[in-house]
């Protein structure tokens, strides 16, 4: 066992997923059978190798400070189902 | 002939030499869209009405003497590539009703080139599955065999190149999900080096991997498509700064002096089905009878590519897929609480594989666990990059199957993710290296299913692949056989 049922509860409530009682047993087991199947990377010698983030040899690339074409507010919010005068609308985050 | 069943070549040709135009061209894919698309589900969205306006244009573009690879050529788009005003859905729930208000690039370049969008096309939620099951809205079939998978995640780009629903489709491949559907549906698929196409307007799945390419009928209508979308993009940070080549300069007769490794740990692989492993043998045949040397190359690390692999996708996949919140875009389930909002939006809004990978993410990369898992497999992609540059040291391509198996059958994996896991043993390396790979017919079974062969060559040297992919289709006519719909 890699990953106990209230591990996996834990991490879904960190990615912010409910997992309903009825999936949680055959969602748990999967998992745990993936990760234990990773698991084998830890067999791998990997002593004075380092890490690779992504494939090329590009580092940050800087453009000049120029504004160039935007959105606009009106079309950055069309997609959010509520909005207000350009803005995205949430539920109260502050208590009062 | 039908005029769908063109290549991009051919059509160019006949378009140019205003013989045909594109609207008939069109009108003739959309007549074999109502014929087989009820049979094969590959589309979301079909775009009829503006893709005859695209036609119309490009028509009036030809009269006025322009000219492009793709004017006036019927395209389709994988559904998770940005298409101002058309639904860009992931196959997904939580974006069933997201129209981007941008183009992505390479729907940009299209554009500009006159090529004719027929529509968005099926896929895996978020491009995570390899059988285009995964999809929140419909299941594609393999037109060669409808009770079985087409592949996936672009299931829905290969379904609609093989069945001549378009002239080309784009797809996205971040573990094979180009090469192994155009595997499994007998279609020649490109995955191009990371940094090649502009990823400006995909979504992301797992970033580091990701990498837009065609699906086209013959290697030489990829390399016309590759003129089309293979630049320099300063919208993408990762788009690589280099000169861009003519792809269709490489299309030469003749592989003589030309060095085709053969990967030992593939070849030798459990599991791999004969019938495969035939045509595989009588493709190096071909082209050891083209003058070509066969050297045998080794990369000792394959056994944990599909390992790191699993780690490092999800793990780029749980942090992309954090935007998926309710707020900006998508569907929101309204709560009166704002944690709620985000859990239950976030539950209903994704399918069983999406949250099953964004659990697995979060797992690797939260605090006690990050070094055992994230840190351990980005330092095995740097075992696997450097069996690839050994391995070219001694081979100018080297040749493998895409797939250890034949398109299984429709549900036969869908309950068990760790056996579809392994089907992407063969194309998964190449994501990782970030090196470019190709699919092209080369075979078929016992039962009429197409069987695919891989080529794959270091980073920008897509040319070599075009030139071996040429010439193996110039000596064989696996990629002219069309299924019987």
């Amino acid at each position: 066992m890699t990953i106990s049922r209230d591990e996996v509860l834990y991490v879904a409530h960190l990615a912010r997923l409910e997992i309903p009682p009825e999936e949680m047993e055959g969602l748990s087991s999967q998992i745990d059978d993936i990760l234990s199947y990773v698991a084998t990377l830890k067999e791998a010698d990997t002593k004075n190798v380092d890490p690779t983030a992504q494939s090329i040899s590009l580092v940050n690339r800087f453009r000049e400070d120029i504004v160039g074409e935007t959105l606009g507010s009106d079309k950055a919010v069309s997609n959010c189902q509520d909005n207000y005068d350009g803005m995205f609308v949430v539920p109260k985050v502050v208590k009062s | 002939m039908e005029l769908y069943e063109l290549s991009v070549a051919d059509a160019r040709q006949k378009l140019d030499k205003k013989e045909i135009s594109s609207v008939e061209l069109t009108k003739s894919v959309f007549e074999r869209i109502d014929e087989a698309e009820p049979k094969l589900d590959a589309f979301i969205t079909v775009c009829k009405e503006s893709a005859f306006k695209d036609a119309e244009l490009a028509d009036k573009m030809i009269a006025e003497g322009k000219k492009a690879p793709l004017l006036g050529i019927p395209v389709s788009i994988k559904d998770l590539i940005c298409t101002k005003g058309v639904k860009t859905t992931c196959a997904s729930k939580i974006l069933e009703n997201f129209i981007p208000p941008y183009d992505a690039t390479i729907v940009e370049a299209l554009k500009k080139n006159g090529a004719v969008i027929t529509g968005k096309v099926n896929m895996d939620e978020f491009a995570m599955g390899s059988s285009t099951e995964n999809s929140a809205f419909k299941i594609t079939k393999n037109p060669w065999d409808t009770k079985r998978i087409p592949g996936g995640s672009s299931g829905g780009s290969a379904v609609c190149v093989a069945a001549d629903m378009s002239l080309v489709s784009f797809g996205s491949d971040t573990g094979g999900s180009i090469r192994q559907p155009a595997s499994h549906c007998g279609v020649t698929g490109l995955k191009p080096s990371y940094g090649r196409v502009s990823r400006y307007g995909l979504v992301a799945f797992a970033s580091s991997l990701d990498q837009i390419g065609p699906f086209t009928k013959t290697v030489e209508d990829a390399a016309m498509v590759m003129n089309t979308i293979g630049f320099f993009d300063p919208k993408d940070s990762t788009s690589f700064p280099s000169d861009t080549p003519d792809y269709t300069s490489f299309l030469e007769k003749g592989m003589k002096g030309v060095k085709v490794g053969i990967i030992k740990e593939y070849m030798d692989a459990k599991g791999i089905d004969p019938e495969i492993s035939d045509s595989i043998n009588k493709s190096v045949d071909v082209f050891k009878s083209l003058g070509a040397e066969i050297v045998e190359v080794s990369l000792p690390n394959t056994k944990y590519a599909v390992p790191a692999y699993y780690v490092i996708a999800p793990s780029e996949a749980s942090s992309n897929l954090a935007r998926y919140d309710g707020v900006r875009f998508g569907a929101r389930v309204e709560t009166p609480e704002l944690i709620e909002m985000y859990k239950e939006t976030r539950s209903k809004g994704f399918g069983a594989e999406v949250k099953r990978r964004i659990i697995i993410g979060t797992y690797a990369l939260s605090a006690g666990y990050y070094d055992a898992y994230y840190g351990q497999a980005q330092k095995v992609r740097t075992l696997i990059a450097d069996d690839f540059k050994k391995a070219f040291e001694k081979a100018d391509i080297l040749l493998s199957p895409v797939t250890p198996e034949p398109p299984f059958k429709l549900g036969e994996k869908i309950d068990d993710p760790l056996t579809m896991y392994l089907s992407d043993i063969f194309t998964i390396s190449a994501n990782l290296a970030g090196i470019p790979g190709i699919s092209v017919p080369c075979g078929f079974t016992s039962n009429n299913l197409p069987i695919g062969l891989q080529l794959m060559a270091p980073s920008f040297e897509e040319g070599r692949l075009l030139k071996a992919g040429y010439n193996f289709q110039c000596e064989t006519d696996f990629h002219k056989k069309r299924p019987v719909i």
